[in-house]
């Protein structure tokens, strides 16, 4: 894995760590970004992780672009690959899959589907060789997912499966972008999971809709108030499906001022990620019920 | 004091020099797209430069102003007029109370900025009056004005009438427009052919023209380097694993339509760039009208710098005239 540098106009360099996705990309693009932030470089305005790649804004009126460039190779090589290990959390959202709102708008958007006779939820089952929407549920909130970047809009979190290449769930992208996807809608595209954080045009398949915002700007409700957006990269998801009855007592619930969401600090290994999956796993999601 | 919104325009929302440190979590700096315009408009009303001022898109508002106020209008050459009476652009004016600021038809560039003496005093959001529209932030509720809005205004100091913008001092983008970029991203994967073609073609901005950004028709689509598409980054070959877009850059979905993203930017996704409009040239890019000619022109580090320190030096002198 070599890093790829490009200035992007004179106000960005731009990093690619790895062209395609996996975990160590993503853990290179957080522990330099996160090292380039401690390092407190004047003439920096903005750090950036994503995916497999990262990108740094600054004002080159303060900073020559090639002392940044060589300022955060240096980062680069101290960091090495030896930042394997993260302290974050981990955060239930409650999805309920199949829902009438993401249903009604994907019908409306039917011409510019691959597969105008089914749901996305089943085209997507059928070509990653599901077992129909239960399998496709099942498959889909078994084992958590990283926030692997949050970005787009304000506050949507990138989604990326904890589970082997060979069982990610991978699905193309509309043929055409809608013009609308319901708020809350749970999404995916290539190897990607999201969640819509605010109603506008998307790409994504559809699959469900979570009764918990994710974004406030008027930081009215009670998990929001200290900032607007609840993800950070670095965060772990897992989805938990729920019926109708629970969405609808869920959303009075955050009106009223009285949800919370489910969530727990954990420390995750990438190593002992890789050693044993479904172990690691099991001991993050268990750490959402007090183990 | 308060300016009562009669009539809208098309698109007029509150900004401000913008709203740095979030794009990492997806929200955009916004702000003035010609930030040139908006700092002379606040200069000439006696404002900091970074104050907040109204910008309009292709047509204007209808402003009953509550209490007596210097106003300027920069930006596009959008002809303002007290209580019809039609006043000169680039030039601070008296607008007294009762009185009504509305606007003849656009003949030239496409966003006027209206700066009102002691600034448009919406709340601060994360350090910025901007308006995010997309993530309903910022600005007047978070959204571009409707008709009945009232907008406070903060305490003027001490504004005169009459002060101008020398026209050699104002800014606007030539027909065509030239936009330097730099190259760079993920050019390597468009062919050599492709590359050339993309500056000798001159493109037109479609109508899809907006705060998060441009796009262009017109110039032959672009040819790729074949590659087998990495994991994750989807099946088209414009399709990249989704990253980070820099303000300016240009992506071009499916190798057809560039879109150069602007203040309002997504801050991410899975389509390919070509490289960065230099950001000096951004502020042109927000007065180009629908079906505007446009070029696009390769630089290095060096010019953009160049640029840049040009610019710089045009707004000293913008200041020293003022």
């Amino acid at each position: 894995m070599t890093s790829r540098y490009s200035y992007g106009g004179d106000e960005h360099i731009f990093v690619e760590c790895d062209e395609e996705m996996s975990l160590e990309a993503f853990f290179k693009s957080l522990s330099v970004t996160k090292a380039v932030k401690v390092a407190r470089i004047k003439g920096v305005t903005e750090i950036c992780p994503a995916n497999a790649s990262y990108q740094i804004k600054f004002d080159p009126d303060v900073i020559r672009p090639d002392d940044l460039l060589a300022e955060i190779k240096k980062i680069e090589s101290e960091v090495g690959g030896g930042h394997s290990k993260l302290a974050t959390r981990i955060i239930e959202i409650p999805v309920l899959y199949n829902d009438p709102w993401t249903r009604e708008t994907l019908m409306r958007f039917r011409d510019r589907h691959q597969s105008p006779d089914m749901t996305d939820i089943e085209y997507t089952a059928k070509i990653n060789r599901l077992d129909g929407v239960d399998g496709f549920i099942k498959a889909h909130s078994g084992a958590p997912w990283f926030v692997s970047m949050v970005g787009f809009v304000a506050g949507l979190p990138f989604l990326y499966q904890m589970v082997e290449r060979k069982r990610q769930i991978q699905s193309p992208k509309y043929l055409r972008p809608r013009t609308d996807t319901p708020k809350l809608t749970i999404g995916h595209g290539g190897c990607f999971g999201c969640i819509y954080s605010v109603r506008g045009a998307g790409g994504y398949q559809m699959f469900g809709i979570t009764p918990m915002p994710i974004y406030d700007p008027n930081q009215q409700i009670r998990y929001l108030r200290d900032f607007m957006c609840l993800f950070n990269p670095g965060d772990i998801v897992k989805w938990r499906p729920i019926e109708r009855a629970e969405y609808d007592a869920i959303v009075a619930d955050v009106e009223a001022g009285k949800f919370s969401p489910n969530m727990a600090n954990i420390d995750f290994s990438l190593d002992a990620y890789h050693a044993d999956i479904d172990g690691t796993n099991a001991k993050l999601t268990g750490a959402l019920n007090g183990h | 004091m308060a300016i009562r919104v009669v009539k809208p325009g098309l698109s007029t929302t509150v900004q401000d020099l913008g709203r740095p440190g979030y794009y990492h979590i997806g929200i955009p700096l916004s702000g003035a797209m010609d930030r040139f315009a908006l700092r002379a408009a606040n200069l000439l009303v006696g404002n900091p430069e970074d104050a907040a001022v109204l910008e309009a898109a292709f047509l204007g508002p209808e402003l009953e102003f509550t209490a007596d106020a210097t106003v300027a209008v920069t930006g596009a050459d959008l002809p303002p007029k007290v209580d019809g009476a039609e006043r000169a652009t680039w030039t601070s004016f008296a607008v007294k109370k009762g009185q009504v600021l509305s606007f003849a038809f656009l003949k030239q560039g496409a966003r006027a900025y209206i700066a009102v003496s002691g600034g448009i005093d919406v709340p601060v959001v994360l350090g910025s009056r901007s308006t995010y529209a997309l993530g309903a932030l910022g600005g007047y509720r978070g959204r571009k004005l409707e008709p009945g809005d009232e907008l406070p205004v903060g305490a003027a100091a001490g504004a005169v009438e009459g002060k101008t913008v020398p026209s050699n001092l104002r800014r606007a983008p030539g027909s065509p427009a030239v936009l330097r970029m730099m190259p760079g991203l993920y050019w390597h994967r468009i062919t050599e052919a492709a590359g050339k073609h993309f500056f000798e073609d001159t493109w037109k901005a479609a109508p899809e023209a907006d705060r998060i950004g441009y796009r262009f028709r017109g110039g032959r689509p672009l040819e790729f380097v074949p590659r087998e598409q990495p994991f994750g980054a989807g099946s088209d070959p414009s399709n990249i694993v989704d990253a980070c877009y820099p303000y300016g850059s240009i992506q071009v979905p499916g190798g057809t339509e560039p879109i150069v993203l602007h203040r309002d930017a997504v801050s991410g996704g899975g389509y390919f760039m070509i490289g960065a409009v230099i950001s000096a040239d951004l502020d042109l890019i927000g007065q180009l009208q629908p079906h505007a000619p446009a070029i696009f022109a390769p630089a290095t580090m060096e010019q953009a710098l160049a640029a840049r320190h040009e610019r710089r030096m045009l707004l000293a002198k913008m200041r020293e005239a003022v």
